[in-house]
């Protein structure tokens, strides 16, 4: 059974390293700071006691008064998963770091989130819409998108 | 001899080529026959099925998720009310859980059927291996045929259970399928896996490095190919995998031969599950008694399965309407097509072919 862990837990490690980072932790999640995200995901994949070399999943959920992007981890060294979050707030010119560099399986899906929610990632190789043609105005995805 | 001089040329291989079995776009650049470069164009097919989702109820979202991987619908209906039932809380009564085993295992098995036998097709046996495939698959869908009505797009699975109880005639037919199946299994795989044709196609080609693999959120037959040893329904088991017994089988190479390896070792596997199933097959209701019109509490939940591409999962968010606010698929075939291009460069077109034709993707997922 893959172990959920608590972001609790996990933010009282992560504190000394990175501090005021960490923006809210609860069982279920981790909400990090925009800014230290790389920071903190590059840590969490790179320490042997976390080991989170797989990404199950990027995505993003818009919530009107920000956009949240949430990213799936699991160790399959240790068998634990842990779910980090990201806010960005306003309508236009969002952007998130890239973690492409870190894992190549973000590539798509980062180009997934610009294209249909319109968050950009920074330091992505290749940043440009994935399903739609380059001249399509908006982002489906997004709430206010009728 | 005089050397030539060769320079790099610009393919569009696709959107429409019987080899990207769909319609998927790459473009190529070749030195030769060489594949230097490889940038996939995707989305002819892209449907906003995730927003599509958010404007229906959630029983109502079930048909859509049918058009996604159309190859194996019965395993993208199994995550989405996995995931619906975790945000929900909603418990499935016993009979309702070992039927989903069943149709989810006899659903890989067709899955596999068709992507061992596009691969021959790709390997340039054209056709004859595939009709003995199609010909095995079409007893399943027969089957899927006597429980849901329908041939490709099951819409078979509720929320809370399935739709309806098995008819008289399925458990005889299954009986006769499990009977008969292996054996099938056997020939196909004897005729085949010693074929020098094959051997010389796909041994070596197309290898993919076990921490490459995991780099690029590769899963399914194509990770385990490459010798990890992952598999949801052991790792994180789901619905009621736990009690079965079943091997995971992997790879060494991590060649296109491997991965066809894989995929007939787990056709065999998936046959044992079956049987365990079927033999202690309760009875008792199929459906949970849920409502008409789900109104989860605000929150949100993440159910990921093992379905016979690789990992799909679907994140669901709930705001207590009747509607998803937000329904995102993980998509297998996207993340699985993440590490086509370092397989591919440095071989040759035709090889290109068959490396792709071993990832097994279906384009209404990709996209959409």
């Amino acid at each position: 059974m893959t172990v959920a862990l608590s972001g609790k837990e996990v933010a009282a490690k992560l504190e000394q390293q990175f501090p005021s980072s960490i923006i809210e932790s609860n069982k279920d999640i981790l909400l990090v700071k925009n800014e230290s995200l790389f920071d903190i995901i590059s840590f969490l994949k790179t320490t042997p006691e976390f080991d989170f070399n797989y990404l199950s999943c990027i995505t993003a959920v818009d919530y009107f008064d920000y956009f949240e992007v949430v990213y799936h981890l699991t160790s399959m060294e240790h068998n634990h998963s842990l779910v980090v979050k990201t806010r960005c707030y306003g309508r236009e010119n969002l952007s998130v770091p890239s973690i492409a560099s870190l894992y190549e399986g973000a590539n798509a899906q980062e180009r997934e989130i610009y294209d249909l929610m319109g968050i950009s990632f920074e330091g992505h190789p290749n940043m440009k819409r994935i399903f739609l043609w380059d001249g399509f105005q908006g982002h489906p995805l997004r709430k206010d998108y009728l | 001899m005089m050397a030539i001089r060769t320079e790099p040329f610009v393919l569009n291989m696709g959107p429409v080529h019987p080899s990207t079995h769909g319609v998927y776009r790459m473009r190529l650049t070749l030195d030769g026959e060489v594949v230097v470069d490889l940038e996939p164009v995707i989305g002819y097919l892209h449907r906003g099925i995730e927003k599509l989702a958010e404007e229906r109820t959630y029983t109502g979202v079930i048909p859509l998720t049918d058009r996604l991987d159309y190859i194996s619908s019965m395993s993208n209906n199994l995550a989405y009310v996995l995931a619906v039932e975790k945000l929900a809380g909603i418990k499935v009564p016993e009979r309702a859980e070992y039927l989903r085993v069943i149709i989810a295992e006899l659903q890989r098995i067709s899955n596999h059927l068709v992507a061992v036998g596009s691969f021959f097709n790709d390997c340039g046996a054209y056709f004859t291996p595939f009709l003995h495939m199609y010909r095995e698959r079409e007893k399943i869908i027969d089957l899927f045929e006597m429980v849901s009505g329908q041939r490709l797009t099951y819409n078979y699975m509720r929320i809370g259970g399935v739709s309806q109880d098995i008819p008289e005639e399925f458990l005889p037919a299954m009986d006769r399928l499990l009977e008969q199946m292996p054996r099938s299994i056997d020939e196909l795989d004897r005729f085949l896996k010693e074929n020098e044709i094959l051997l010389a196609r796909s041994k070596g080609v197309g290898i993919l490095t076990k921490e490459k693999a995991i780099n690029c959120s590769v899963t399914g037959p194509v990770l385990r190919a490459s010798g990890v040893e992952w598999d949801l329904r052991k790792m994180d088991p789901y619905s009621i995998y736990d009690r079965f017994e079943f091997d995971i089988p992997t790879g060494s190479a991590g060649d296109c031969y491997d991965r066809y390896r894989v995929r007939i070792e787990e056709m065999r596997q998936s046959l044992r599950i079956i049987k365990q199933a079927v033999k202690q097959l309760p009875s008792g209701p199929v459906v949970a008694d849920v409502p008409h019109l789900i109104r989860p509490p605000v929150g949100e939940a993440y159910a990921h399965i093992e379905a016979p591409k690789g990992e799909l999962a679907f994140y669901l968010v709930s705001d207590n309407s009747i509607a998803p606010y937000r329904c995102h698929i993980r998509p297998t075939s996207l993340l699985n097509l993440a590490a086509l291009r370092d397989m591919v460069i440095g071989w040759k077109i035709a090889d290109l072919i068959i490396i792709f034709g071993s990832i097994d993707i279906c384009l209404g997922e990709v996209d959409r």
